[in-house]
């Protein structure tokens, strides 16, 4: 019983400190890996309370479907978070000016 | 400085809302009550299921009949999300530039590792799948669950061979086909029992493979409708070509 207080004590910060790396981290890819990291804990936190049908879901989708999605959009885009931030700013600049 | 206090300062507002409500309740254990209280609706669903339906899976004979409507609408938006998606994103071959209609996914080739195990993992992924949806009114899982899983062994196929490819029009026919034939069920219910979606009476018995009625037959058109969908979104995000910066 212990071991799985100390099991379910350990998925839990893996869980927060995978989704506070998501929001801090700027370059993009490693954050939408932290992401899926968030989901595949969840998914395990779902199975454990008794929601395999919900566990089932966010597997395939959280973990496979939406990080492939992400990683589509940052191959078609840019990687890093602050280029694209001062990108966007510069193009909006320049439309004020012309 | 001030827009992060004040963000801050929601945050917390927004956490001890959630504490006040969500904190006292103890955690993992029934809040509904007794469920053998015939007055509460968890008691209702729970009895009619297992009788009435004869269905196994409870949370199968909600979705898929009690509130099979709302089921019908989720269909319906997801169908709409992946429309609006292939709308914007989908070009015809025809209009790529280059001679090779190879889709451009990935620069490299997968090793032979990958490719003999997404070959394995491949119809091992489909049949899980099947399985799943197929079973949703016994076990654990529906038609949602199995789409995506399914759509999850079509990512792993996408990803791995570059020149795999599904047929555009016979994923589009049966993703429409089963939408239809789901909207078909529920006007057959209308002119016979006198009710969109009404089950028939013909029930079965309870842990049959063929029981609950129209909840299986309903759940293997959802099953195929969301995996077709989501493996169009997948095939459709898969051949966009990077811009050239």
């Amino acid at each position: 019983m212990t071991t799985f207080i100390l099991f379910l004590v350990v998925m839990g910060i893996i869980l927060i400190a995978a989704a506070l790396y998501a929001v801090i981290q700027k370059d993009l890819l490693y954050a939408v890996l932290a992401t899926g990291v968030v989901s595949l804990v969840l998914s395990v936190f779902f199975y454990l309370l008794q929601a395999p049908d919900v566990a089932i879901t966010e597997a395939a989708i959280g973990i496979a479907l939406t990080t492939i999605i992400f990683i589509i959009t940052i191959r078609n885009t840019t990687r890093d978070e602050d280029i694209y931030s001062e990108d966007l700013i510069n193009r909006f600049k320049n439309k004020k000016d012309a | 400085m001030l827009k992060k206090i004040f963000v801050w300062f929601l945050l917390a507002v927004l956490g001890i809302a959630l504490y006040a409500s969500f904190g006292r309740a103890p955690f993992g254990e029934n809040r509904v009550g007794p469920t053998d209280n015939p007055a509460t609706v968890s008691a209702f669903y729970l009895k009619n299921s297992a009788e009435k339906l004869q269905t196994a899976n409870s949370v199968t004979a909600i979705v898929v009949n009690f509130r099979g409507f709302d089921t019908l609408g989720e269909v319906t938006v997801l169908f709409l999300a992946a429309t609006g998606l292939a709308s914007i994103l989908y070009r015809k071959e025809d209009e790529d530039e280059e001679g090779e209609h190879l889709p451009v996914r990935i620069n490299l080739p997968a090793s032979s590792i990958v490719r003999t195990g997404a070959k394995i993992l491949f119809p091992l992924i489909l049949l899980l799948g099947i399985y799943i949806f197929v079973h949703g009114h016994l076990t654990p899982g529906g038609g949602f669950q199995g789409g995506s899983v399914i759509a999850t062994g079509f990512l792993l196929m996408f990803i791995t061979y570059r020149r795999f490819g599904t047929n555009h029009k016979v994923m589009v026919w049966l993703e429409s086909l089963s939408g239809l034939a789901f909207v078909l069920t529920g006007l057959y219910g209308l002119i016979k029992y006198g009710s969109f979606l009404q089950n028939t009476p013909d029930v079965g018995h309870l842990n049959d493979l063929v029981s609950g009625g129209l909840i299986p037959l309903i759940y293997i058109f959802i099953g195929i409708k969301v995996s077709t969908e989501l493996t169009n979104v997948l095939d459709t995000l898969m051949n966009i070509k990077p811009k050239k910066r």
